[in-house]
């Protein structure tokens, strides 16, 4: 994506409610949409190409479509669970490279806490998987298959409950300064360590929140982006990949985000040590240790040494991470991280973080997903964002 | 597992899985194998995932297998270790061990195939420890 035009971030927009009552899903799309539109300097009848995944209401995009009278003539419904949002990111730009679009609008919302409808990974039904039959009898969900992935990554590599624990640290660390964060307490080591064990190794503190809420990202071209008043954002690369159970031939401390990576640092042309911000799909604590390695911040099984000591705490650590706080401090929409791992690397390469937070200087940044289990089949996305 | 995932599961096991699951209510394990590459692999679908054969056969499965990872489940039904096991023919499945306290359980243990029954009858395939794998918490491969 190194086409002299290319695609930029246009517009963000995070919605602030962690339990959306008496707001309608629709209503929670079409706020975000409107949200991010502002945020860019455009309206609704700018946009000609629409992204949303399974947790938008109805089929594919022509509800949300209708419902806020979008005139479309490019629309993706790809589904990856939490990761969804960062691949969207990654087909509008090609999309606006290509010449199929100008203004590409991507929605992530949900009112599961409010209206009590919780559908486990990612808020899909999959009960017509053909996996379902011979593993849902064993498991109650994302609990437990982290669980399993956690205790393989410990087995293999000597990671500790105590390096687990400082993801959670310093991500409570970011979080006290965010007004809009569920969990805005910092926590130390042993607290996490405390609190009751949920599916072995992992501990409650070690698990994301379930939060309504929602975000929107914009995306144009460049010579729209550059009409407008707000920084100019490139998508530098981007890569996605699919992995899971591969017949019974597996290793589940191999996440897709090793392909999905390699494929974002050879489009953008740099390596993970020039990244300077990093927003890591924060599920479970393990996630992040696991993309850690996969993405090349650290050698795999060294991202239990890497995380510790608040090494991922903005102005202390040598890798910022999730300065918002983080799918396990502040939301987690829908069960779906991806889109506010995108919100938060925009506004660190805009300089528009909390001060408390923002990575001085800021100008090559990373967002990355993994959507579905690391012990089963997971989509992971990664985009990397620069600044001009 | 939520009552519509189980009934979703129960008409499934009557498709082309049903040999899979007669094997497992006589109390035997059975796994496919490919006849044009060799693997032998799980879950069961009619062809090959490695080279899309169709030629696919089912063989005894030893039953004998290793912890590759588990987990604990407090609010689980049913199986309270869910568990990832390597069968000694290659692929690993998702189960659960049974039989242990599950403080004993470590990854590496030696284990072999039991069977329960869900509620709506199906038995399933979860693992125990063979008894010279319990004792020191060591792996023993």
């Amino acid at each position: 994506m190194n086409s002299s035009n290319g695609a930029y971030v246009a517009g963000i927009y995070e919605h602030p409610t962690r339990k959306a009552d008496g707001i309608s899903l629709a209503q929670l799309h079409a706020d975000v949409a409107k949200g991010a539109l502002a945020d860019a300097g455009l309206s609704l009848s700018d946009v000609d190409a629409y992204f949303c995944a399974a947790d938008a209401p109805g089929i594919g995009a022509m509800t949300m479509a209708q419902y806020m009278g979008l005139k479309l003539r490019y629309s993706d419904s790809t589904e990856t669970g939490g990761s969804s949002y960062l691949v969207h990111v990654r087909h509008a730009a090609q999309a606006i490279i290509d010449g199929k679009c100008d203004v590409a609008l991507i929605t992530c919302a949900d009112n599961q806490v409010a209206s009590g409808k919780f559908l486990g990974l990612g808020g899909v039904s999959w009960r017509e998987a053909p996996e379902v039959q011979y593993e849902d009898c064993f498991h109650t969900g994302p609990l437990a298959l982290y669980g399993l992935v956690a205790q393989r990554h410990m087995h293999e590599f000597g990671t500790t409950p105590e390096q687990l624990a400082w993801v959670k640290v310093a991500a409570s660390h970011h979080a006290q300064y965010n007004p809009h964060a569920l969990l805005p307490k910092v926590v130390s080591v042993e607290e996490v360590m405390a609190s009751p064990i949920v599916a072995a190794p992992l501990r409650r503190m070690d698990c994301c929140v379930m939060s309504d809420g929602g975000g929107a990202v914009v995306l144009t071209r460049r010579d729209i982006a550059k009409s407008l008043k707000r920084p100019l954002v490139k998508v530098r690369g981007a890569g996605e990949a699919i992995k899971h159970s591969n017949g019974g031939k597996l290793d589940i401390t191999l996440s897709a985000g090793r392909e999905s990576g390699a494929q974002a640092f050879a489009e953008a042309g740099v390596c993970a040590s020039d990244i300077q911000y990093a927003s890591l799909y924060d599920s479970f604590t393990i996630t992040v240790i696991v993309q850690l390695e996969d993405l090349g911040f650290c050698e795999k099984g060294r991202g239990g040494q890497f995380v510790a000591d608040g090494n991922l705490i903005s102005g202390s650590g040598s890798l910022a991470v999730n300065t918002d706080g983080g799918g396990l401090c502040n939301n987690h929409p829908g069960n779906r991280g991806g889109i506010t791992k995108m919100l938060e690397a925009v506004r660190q390469v805009r300089g528009e973080a909390h001060p408390r937070v923002q990575v001085p200087d800021c100008e090559l940044v990373l967002a990355h997903g993994t959507g579905g289990s690391l012990a089963g089949y997971h989509g992971a996305a990664t985009v990397i964002l620069g600044r001009e | 597992m939520s009552e519509q995932n189980a009934a979703a599961a129960s008409r499934n096991r009557r498709g082309d899985s049903g040999e899979y699951w007669q094997a497992l209510s006589e109390r035997r394990l059975i796994i496919p194998q490919c006849l044009s590459c060799g693997e032998t692999y799980f879950y069961p679908r009619p062809f090959c995932p490695f080279c899309m054969s169709d030629d696919i056969a089912w063989v005894s499965a030893s039953g004998k297998g290793t912890v590759y990872s588990f987990t604990t489940s407090a609010r689980a039904p049913q199986f309270k270790v869910p568990a990832m096991v390597t069968l000694d023919e290659g692929p690993t499945l998702m189960t659960a061990i049974e039989g242990i306290d599950p403080a004993s359980v470590f990854i590496g243990q030696k284990v072999e195939v039991v069977f329960a029954e869900l509620a709506d009858g199906t038995v399933v395939p979860v693992f125990a420890p063979v008894a010279a794998s319990v004792a020191d918490g060591k792996s023993v491969d």
